[in-house]
């Protein structure tokens, strides 16, 4: 039920940020399609730690903070990949371990793999994710673990 | 003035993703050039909205940013299953 | 004062997201194959993308706009890791293989590979 009511305040905040329309009718028209909405979602039992995941909610500021830094750093390598290949293209393919218990963690893991540019996962079966480094640096940065330890203290305490 | 040498700057990737378009060797290449083509109109229609003075566009970069997404994935799902029909996960692998 | 700060804070955000857009274009001209180029895609879609409608965000005040501004940008980064990580995974059930390996610097100029 928290969750459920947690979905209808989302959707009714996305809802008045982007209508921009604020007479009586339009708004609750607005409040009567939320409520619509999250009944559905009540009703086909949708909702749950996965697909509304509440319970991460502070410390994922954090690690959005924080992988912002590391985007920020991987471009700037890719960047200079580009610009000098002879000197930085180091392409590899290696298999890494998701120490995360539950598969939204490893979603989460996995895409924030991707998200950072030099690194691309290519498969993930079970616990071993297929990753493709575009940089030495890159690769060194997967394999010492440092984004899977955040992750998994992300998830743990839940 | 700004927006202007931006949404040239926009433009002339643009140009460079349709050349990637037209000379990749593989039909992933395509496609990669088709995502990023989406991503960087998403980004023009941004750019244009603040240069014309309406930043009403702006939903219209949002709607664009969906479509580019769904676009993507139905496409890679018809290359890889065949079809449109049944999930993308590797249990409905088999069924199909 | 403010308002020429807010402005020189705009033009260096967007020349970089611009001069970023511009490599990204260039790499994916330039990298030898489809998984290097995936990399060079995924430059465009994350902190291009940011800078750029930060830049705009700055000039636009507190309104609307500046939310807008910012959903596009979370909704960016929620999905484009999705579709390079489908692009990838379907390349590699294909069977492509990646160059990998010390000293396969790009050798191709564009207009050479007509293998249509």
């Amino acid at each position: 039920m928290l969750r459920t009511t947690s979905l209808f305040l989302v959707l009714m905040a996305v809802w008045l940020l982007l209508s921009g329309h604020y007479t009586v009718l339009i708004t609750s028209f607005g409040v009567a399609s939320c409520l619509f909405s999250a009944l559905i979602a009540y009703r086909m039992d949708v909702i749950d730690r996965e697909s509304h995941p509440l319970h991460l909610w502070p410390r994922v500021i954090v690690y959005w903070g924080w992988l912002l830094v590391e985007i920020y750093k991987a471009n700037i390598d890719v960047a200079k990949c580009v610009l000098f290949p002879k000197k930085y293209l180091r392409p590899s393919l290696f298999e890494t371990k998701a120490s995360q218990k539950t598969d939204l963690g490893k979603v989460i893991y996995a895409n924030s793999i991707t998200l950072t540019p030099g690194t691309v996962t290519v498969d993930l079966d079970g616990d071993v994710i297929l990753v493709h480094a575009l940089t030495k640096g890159g690769a060194d940065g997967i394999k010492t673990g440092d984004m899977d330890q955040r992750v998994t203290r992300l998830m743990e305490e839940s | 003035m700004v927006y202007a040498i931006t949404a040239i700057a926009i433009l002339v990737s643009i140009a460079m993703a349709l050349g990637r378009a037209i000379l990749g060797p593989t039909s992933y290449d395509r496609i990669l050039s088709v995502n990023a083509i989406g991503t960087k109109t998403v980004l023009l229609i941004g750019v244009i909205g603040f240069l014309t003075g309406r930043p009403d566009f702006l939903d219209l970069a949002l709607v664009y940013a969906l479509m580019n997404f769904i676009g993507t994935l139905a496409v890679l799902k018809y290359f890889k299953f065949g079809t449109l029909r049944g999930g993308l996960s590797r249990s409905s692998d088999k069924s199909s | 004062m403010m308002e020429i700060g807010l402005d020189i804070a705009t033009w260096i955000l967007l020349m970089a997201g611009g001069l970023l857009l511009l490599i990204t274009g260039f790499g994916l001209l330039r990298l030898p194959d489809l998984y290097t180029r995936i990399h060079a895609g995924g430059m465009a879609d994350t902190l291009a993308t940011f800078l750029i409608f930060v830049g705009l965000a700055l000039q636009s005040g507190f309104s609307l706009v500046t939310v807008k501004l910012l959903l596009v940008i979370v909704f960016v980064f929620f999905t484009s890791p999705t579709s390079s990580y489908a692009l990838a995974q379907a390349s590699f059930v294909a069977g492509l293989k990646p160059k990998l390996g010390e000293d396969d610097a790009p050798q191709e100029e564009p207009g050479a590979t007509e293998r249509e």
